[in-house]
């Protein structure tokens, strides 16, 4: 039986240096990411050159994009937080293209590593707490205050809310990797029955293996909703937090 | 397990998880900076303005045709009731003029009638004027018939003529 966890490995393929002794190196997961950057500014381009009136395929998705970003940034953090349209349809689209690509059979996962949804995650904090405080300066710590609160239970609100915003970054990071983490071990483990029917049983085992085949089938499609489902989640939660920026105290 | 054989690194040591080998943080950190600020710098600086200006002048476009549409819409909305307008105009004119006509029609028509009945009328009275002439003149010359017959015939009857005023006396009484 294949190993479910090999998949995850990163391959060094060539050693770049190193930088206060971390070692740094173009590997299988830094050429996917590549590949990423590729296809999303690649597709966004072929989508500029004709700028026909009635968009053709290409130009036709990439716009559907675009105002599906749109539509959900402004519905969730207003039109003040159109400002970080272009951060959010970074994000929305490199997650999204990375999930996608780490479905297809051979190919790595680069949002199957926590250091990757990690810094992703700290990243959308950091912007958050930025800009939260170049905005409104120490208004902006009101968030741990929330108005209407009796004051004798105000500590333990405030504990919550800390903690609430504490934990986000680790629940944002968190989900995306547990997913596409848990979703390729399924698909693999399924996909390696195939092959085990078949080597132990024989013909029989080769009839049998329609039964996981069938499930990998199903077990796919369902990794395609969740690829895309986690890539709208990431999002549509970082839409939130930038609210919380732009408009805090509840 | 036979799956060991794959996790297993050179020195028998059993391989840590993937996700938690400390020793590719770095370079998945650095790549994921390099690789995400030159998406994020073409996106915003290059592309999203120029799909989102594509967009802007799809919108455009679209609300200047359905202006357009719009108006040329009124416009032969506008170009139907000034076509009504017009019809019923000329349809009330088309009726007064053959009201009108109809009128003097109907009036020179009874003119000719009265002249026509009185030509008649006076025609009528000269005859029965002459009529009425005629039966007197009939009427006295039935008299002297009468006279000359009814002697004649007392003549025959008598052998005798009778007296001429006798007998017109007794014609006069036998007329009246």
């Amino acid at each position: 039986m294949a190993d479910p966890i090999a998949q995850f490995q990163i391959k060094k393929i060539v050693t770049l240096g190193h930088i206060g002794g971390h070692e740094i190196a173009i590997t299988n997961s830094s050429l996917f990411m590549m590949a990423a950057v590729a296809i999303i500014t690649g597709l966004a381009y072929l989508a500029t050159t004709k700028r026909s009136v009635v968009p053709g395929r290409v130009q036709s998705l990439v716009e559907l994009t675009y105002e599906f970003v749109a539509n959900t940034v402004r519905s969730t953090a207003g039109n003040e937080g159109m400002r970080f349209f272009p951060l959010v349809f970074s994000l929305f689209t490199f997650v999204l293209v990375l999930n996608l690509l780490g479905l297809i059979p051979g190919f790595f996962t680069v949002t199957s590593h926590i250091a990757v949804t990690g810094a992703l995650a700290v990243l959308v904090i950091l912007v958050v707490i930025v800009y939260g405080i170049y905005k409104n300066g120490l208004k902006f710590f009101k968030l741990f205050f929330p108005s209407g609160v009796p004051l004798f239970i105000m500590p333990l609100i405030t504990l919550i809310e800390i903690l609430s915003f504490l934990s986000r970054p680790l629940s944002l990071s968190v989900r995306l990797f547990a997913n596409m983490l848990a979703g390729h071990i399924t698909l693999k483990v399924f996909a390696s029955f195939i092959g085990l029917l078949a080597t132990s049983l024989g013909v029989a085992g080769w009839l049998l293996g329609v039964l996981p085949f069938g499930m990998l089938i199903a077990l796919t499609a369902l990794e395609l909703l969740v690829a895309f489902l986690q890539a709208y989640v990431f999002t549509i939660l970082t839409c939130l937090y930038l609210n919380d920026a732009i408009h805090p105290g509840h | 397990m036979a799956t060991n054989a794959h996790t297993e690194v050179p020195g028998g040591k059993k391989a840590p998880f993937p996700p938690f080998q400390g020793e590719t943080v770095a370079s998945q950190l650095f790549w994921l900076a390099i690789c995400f600020a030159a998406l994020y710098v073409l996106l915003s600086r290059i592309l999203l303005p120029r799909i989102g200006g594509a967009i802007a002048e799809r919108n455009t476009i679209i609300e200047s045709d359905l202006a357009a549409a719009n108006r040329l819409k009124n416009e032969s909305e506008a170009a139907q009731v000034a076509y009504e307008k017009n019809l019923a105009e000329a349809r009330a004119k088309a009726q007064a003029l053959a009201s009108e006509s109809q009128a003097k029609a109907a009036a020179e028509a009874e003119a000719q009638r009265k002249q026509l009945e009185n030509g008649l009328k006076t025609k009528l009275e000269a005859a029965e004027k002459q009529i009425a002439s005629t039966k007197t003149a009939a009427m006295s010359n039935v008299r002297g018939i009468a006279i000359d017959t009814t002697g004649l015939i007392v003549e025959r009857l008598t052998g005798k003529a009778p007296a001429q005023q006798s007998v017109e006396r007794a014609v006069d009484a036998a007329l009246h």
